[in-house]
């Protein structure tokens, strides 16, 4: 997978959060530990429809397929394409 | 003859497995018998919706079909060729989706007249799922639906008069195929399970609450009036609770039966409860409460205004930005419930008690190594927030409305 991509998200969720350790585990669930709400996660989108130059409509926004930095950049990969 | 509500006996249950017998049996046989669901389903309305008089059957068919007209209508517009997805044509199909609703809500403002075209049992509950419709057909996730398809999503049975609220393209995956016999198995096994909780929920505990104390308890408070300041003597804090109690096991029982059926359906609507009193705070509770209804606001209402005002650059703050979005929907919610003082103010407390809860978390966070965070800390969070939970329940209850205005 694209390792830009991901180090692109990373930076967007350090930027939303405030948190310095956002991202060292990929794989870690953004919305049970409390590091993402409905608010931050609007701001995430915005910043990755800007960064990546994608259209993320709110209906395609599916919690359990956004929840971590990995699945993440999966998403961002497939609505590149 | 008259109405009967769905799951409000435990002999409705005998009646309704065995009407759903065969639907069973094929299913375990890896077929769906689409005909026989359907009659079944006609049975259920029929004893529902017309065992009275006629008015609600009425209603609830006129519902469906404005609904279906407009759904459809507004699906067509979106994928045409070029379809220019205006918002004021968007905006126009989610008002006139929602204007039955609010005339029912409206109608017990208005003495001894009606402006409701439609009132039946259930109406939110399907209005949220036209709504939902409309918000993902002009996102572009929902590109296809059958007229036949849009009936059956509203008028699934097991969930049509209180939820739990279903989506579309999800309730769509469920229905269109048949489980394995092994899925179908685990299926049938959690829907006996759920059912079988449910009755704990909502026929023994809801009972003992609902139907035993509570009508006490309210007594006592109120013959303890004048005695205290403001009338609140400790029986409407025992109100308060017994109320609480009452109001999650029955409603929680509700759904039970309403998943459960559902599961034996081969359908898999998602769960209304998740062990809500053990809230560590109030974002976390209502993420356990009433989740498909909390859910909804969050996905069609919240964060749809937080991503218009982001665009739009409305406000600067994004802590003011959430502030107005929580009022917002937490008053919507308010209306939604009534049109009364204590529904608004109920809306209006969980407001308020989410931007204090914010403030709290982003002074935590602030002060993450000076403030302890051990089981204590975590039991007395626990215990403030049901408390604070169970409060806005006593508003809720229009307990207090009776105590001071009747």
């Amino acid at each position: 997978m694209d390792v830009k991509v991901k180090e692109g998200i990373i930076e967007i969720l350090k930027d939303v959060t405030g948190l310095d350790d956002v991202g060292t585990n990929a794989d870690e669930d953004l919305f049970a530990d409390g590091i993402l709400d409905s608010m931050a996660t609007v701001e995430v989108l915005v910043a990755l429809q800007d960064k990546f130059d994608i259209q993320v409509p709110v209906s395609e926004f599916d919690r359990s397929q956004w929840s971590t930095v990995n699945k993440i950049a999966d998403r961002v990969g497939e609505l590149e394409e | 003859m008259h109405n009967i509500t769905p799951y409000s006996s435990p002999t409705y249950f005998i009646y309704l497995i065995l009407l759903l017998l065969p639907i069973m049996i094929g299913l375990y046989n890896g077929k769906r018998f689409r005909v026989y669901e359907t009659i079944a389903t006609v049975i259920i309305l029929i004893t529902a919706f017309f065992g009275g008089n006629m008015s609600q059957g009425i209603s609830l068919i006129c519902y469906i079909l404005l609904e279906m007209v407009l759904v459809l209508s507004y699906l067509r517009y979106r994928t045409k060729e070029n379809s220019k997805n205006s918002f004021w044509i968007f905006f126009w199909a989610v008002i006139l989706a929602i204007i039955p609703l609010v005339f029912v809500k409206l109608d017990p403002l208005i003495n001894n007249a009606t402006i409701s075209l439609f009132a039946f049992m259930g109406i939110s509950y399907l209005t949220f799922k036209s709504v939902e419709m409309i918000m993902e057909i002009r996102d572009g996730a929902i590109k296809e639906v059958k007229p036949w398809e849009f009936i059956r999503f509203l008028l699934f049975f097991p969930t049509i008069t209180s939820g739990p609220i279903d989506r579309f393209r999800r309730f769509q995956k469920d229905v269109l195929k048949v489980p394995s016999r092994e899925d179908y198995l685990k299926l049938l096994k959690s829907g006996t399970n759920r059912l079988m909780l449910g009755f704990l929920y909502k026929f023994i505990i809801g009972y003992v609450f609902g139907t035993l104390l509570l009508p006490k308890v309210q007594i006592l408070a109120m013959s303890y009036r004048g005695q205290a300041p403001l009338d609140l003597s400790w029986w409407v804090l025992a109100y308060m609770y017994v109320y609480s109690m009452y109001l999650f096991f029955d409603f929680a029982g509700y759904s039970l039966f309403a998943v459960g059926i559902s599961n034996f359906l081969g359908v898999k609507t998602p769960m209304n409860f998740n062990r809500p009193f053990q809230s560590h705070n109030i974002k976390d509770f209502w993420n356990r409460w009433h989740m498909t209804l909390s859910f909804w606001f969050r996905d069609f209402i919240y964060m749809r205004l937080m991503f218009f005002m982001m665009k739009k650059k409305l406000i600067k703050s994004r802590i003011t930005m959430a502030n107005i979005g929580y009022l917002a929907l937490f008053l919507i919610m308010g209306f939604w419930h009534g049109e009364t003082w204590f529904y608004i103010v109920y809306g209006l407390f969980h407001a308020g008690a989410m931007i204090t809860n914010d403030a709290w978390l982003r002074f935590k966070k602030k002060h993450r190594k000076a403030i302890p965070h051990n089981k204590l800390t975590e039991g007395f969070a626990i215990f403030l927030t049901f408390n604070i939970v169970c409060f806005s329940f006593l508003i809720f209850s229009g307990f207090l409305n009776t105590l001071w205005f009747n």
